[in-house]
């Protein structure tokens, strides 16, 4: 195939016939090229990436108690290395949820296991915030924390995605 | 009409062009470069251990690791099993020293990145995994009190240039120690606090001078790591960097379809974790329940990071504070292992169990079920062809 291009190109100005030959040659191949590529991109299978999954840092819980929101501490994410993460916890009318009792699973949905270390809420830090220790994404891909929070105005729960 | 057919002519020369070529999308590119031995982060300091980067105690350390003296027998050191010269490890299904273990040894390149030890993690740093061959009795079979009047004899002031004064050893037992025979438990038994806890010391010193050896253990580039740069600088490929078609075919593969890269990641090939892949047990060693079995001893080590022999504070602690304890996927997980130079280093996995990278991989498409637990690994649909070009690739990490 090498040397048909170099042909192409080299003898281009070597007589009027042989370079309709050759470009006669080429749009062929070309041609059968552009049908091959055709054929093989309308039977390729559907592209197989799931639909993304909500990212969102910030989320109602599941039965509508709390706002939370769910970052970094030092703001980036890095891949395995242990990391400490804020849960911030508000009510609806934005007051900060105190004294919450919070206990932590997850693991990552297409990979059928759970996370590599066991997350702990550690401090609370004032104004709803609460520190999560010991958070760690060993691979890339789509992992998701889950939070069950108990407090005085009730339990409820949350369910984060994380995106590497 | 002249101009549009040059025009086809010029886009057929460039689309032909471009067939020797690899041919990666822009996520694999990202994988690939992922891998690379050049995104090796630098070794990071060990708080537990003030003597980890200290000269004086890793030369003392490798002396350590090549004493035969450091047995019962006085024929075994670290190096009968972590031979320098086969990247640390010795080619046997499962390790022999003193007697026979029931798990094949380690290589031991970049072991001081991860944060546990053994193929289940029952130590929690370098310095402490130290500790247990030197006790074990199919492997060292000494006790720590034959060993610090060992050390005070044979290295005593190279010794206390380093760690400062051993402690008077009068009065101490020749051989004592909580793990060994019942002789050596009773006379361990018999020492004071204070007699125990300056054995101790020096032991937990032996370990951290072994430990400062092994740090300087790292992977070597490989021809991969060449291609990997070369893909992403861009530049022609030289000096045999160039993959073949199969290989090109293995690396996708192993990134790709094959999904080894879920476990296999990162620059050294691990992603430093524990998972049931179904290798089965060998007909006639004890029951092996890998990590499950691991969290309880990892957490009763007098050495671990919790302990009093640490340097440091404990917020180096992490990996052993938020440790998972119970969960079922514990059940015969095992430390996923680096795959730098596994090509020349049969045979694989935590006891020998396969003897070639094609069985292994055999084993990886079969994905059969574990005898306990569940296994992580899915089937795959590999033809011959692909079967091949995933050992082609796994070659490339050892050349
Ligand atoms: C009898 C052979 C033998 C001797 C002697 C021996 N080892 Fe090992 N080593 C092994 C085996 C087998 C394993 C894996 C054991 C297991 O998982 O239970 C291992 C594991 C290790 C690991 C863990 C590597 C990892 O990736 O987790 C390190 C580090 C290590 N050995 C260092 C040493 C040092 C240092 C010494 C000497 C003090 C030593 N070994 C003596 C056979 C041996
Ligand atoms: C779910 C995580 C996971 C996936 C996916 C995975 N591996 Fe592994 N790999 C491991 C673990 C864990 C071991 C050690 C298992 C044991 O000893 O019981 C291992 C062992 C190996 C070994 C033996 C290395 C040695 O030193 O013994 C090779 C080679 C290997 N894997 C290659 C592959 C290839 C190729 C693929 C893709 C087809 C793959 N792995 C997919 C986790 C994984």
């Amino acid at each position: 195939m090498r040397s048909v291009r170099q042909n192409v190109v080299r003898r281009r100005g070597t007589g009027l016939a042989s370079l309709w030959r050759y470009l006669l040659a080429g749009l062929g191949l070309a041609a059968l090229l552009v049908g091959v590529l055709a054929v093989v991109y309308l039977t390729a299978p559907q592209s197989a990436q799931p639909i993304a999954p909500d990212v969102s840092r910030t989320k109602n819980t599941d039965n509508g108690l709390f706002v939370a929101s769910f970052a970094p501490e030092r703001g980036v994410v890095r891949q395995g290395e242990l990391q400490s993460w804020l849960l911030t916890l508000k009510t609806k009318a934005g007051a900060p949820v105190e004294g919450a009792a919070i206990t932590i699973s997850g693991g990552m949905p297409q990979h059928n296991h759970g996370l590599p270390t066991s997350p702990q809420a550690t401090d609370y830090l004032g104004d709803g915030r609460y520190r999560i220790e010991g958070v760690k994404f060993t691979m890339s891909g789509w992992w998701q924390l889950h939070f069950a929070i108990s407090a005085t105005a009730g339990s409820d729960t949350v369910l984060f995605n994380v995106v590497l | 009409m002249k101009r549009l057919l040059c025009f086809l002519a010029l886009t057929l020369a460039a689309i032909l062009a471009g067939c020797g070529k690899p041919d990666f999308s822009d996520a694999e590119k990202k994988t690939i470069a992922s891998l690379a031995l050049n995104t090796l982060p630098l070794l990071k300091p060990d708080t537990t251990n003030r003597f980890a980067d200290v000269p004086a105690a890793a030369a003392l350390g490798s002396t350590l690791f090549f004493d035969v003296g450091m047995s019962r027998d006085g024929a075994v050191s670290c190096s009968t099993c972590h031979k320098i010269d086969r990247q640390f490890q010795d080619d046997l299904p499962q390790a022999v020293g003193v007697g026979r273990t029931n798990r094949r040894t380690m290589p031991l390149a970049g072991v001081a990145r991860d944060p546990w030890f053994f193929w289940d993690g029952r130590r929690d740093s370098l310095w402490a995994q130290a500790l247990t061959p030197l006790e074990n009795p199919l492997e060292q079979a000494g006790n720590r009190a034959a060993y610090a009047h060992y050390i005070k004899a044979r290295f005593g002031e190279r010794f206390e240039r380093i760690f400062g004064p051993l402690p008077d050893f009068s009065g101490i037992p020749l051989n004592a120690s909580p793990l060994g025979t019942d002789a050596e438990k009773a006379a361990w038994n018999a020492m004071s606090d204070a007699q125990r806890d300056a054995v101790n010391r020096v032991y937990a010193n032996i370990g951290k001078a072994i430990a400062a050896f092994e740090r300087s253990i790292e992977p070597a580039q490989t021809r991969f790591d060449r291609f990997a740069l070369d893909l992403f600088t861009g530049a022609e490929p030289k000096d045999g960097a160039a993959f073949s078609r199969e290989e090109i075919l293995g690396l996708k593969l192993f990134i790709g379809k094959a999904n080894c890269v879920t476990c296999h990641n990162g620059p050294r090939f691990t992603d430093n974790g524990f998972h049931n892949t179904g290798v089965p047990p060998v007909a006639g060693l004890p029951p092996d329940r890998g990590r499950i079995d691991a969290v309880a001893q990892a957490e009763a080590d007098p050495f671990n990071c919790f302990g009093a022999y640490r340097d440091g504070d404990v917020s180096a602690c992490g990996e052993l504070r938020f440790m998972v304890k119970d969960a079922p996927e514990l059940i015969r997980a095992y430390k996923t292992p680096s795959l730098r130079g596994a090509a020349t280093r049969p045979p694989y996995m935590h006891a020998g169990q396969f003897s070639s990278l094609d069985e292994v991989v055999a084993h990886y498409a079969k994905a059969a079920p574990s005898v306990e637990g569940v296994s992580e690994i899915h089937p795959l649909q590999l033809s011959d062809r692909e079967r091949a070009a995933l050992v082609a690739f796994l070659k490339t990490l050892s050349e």
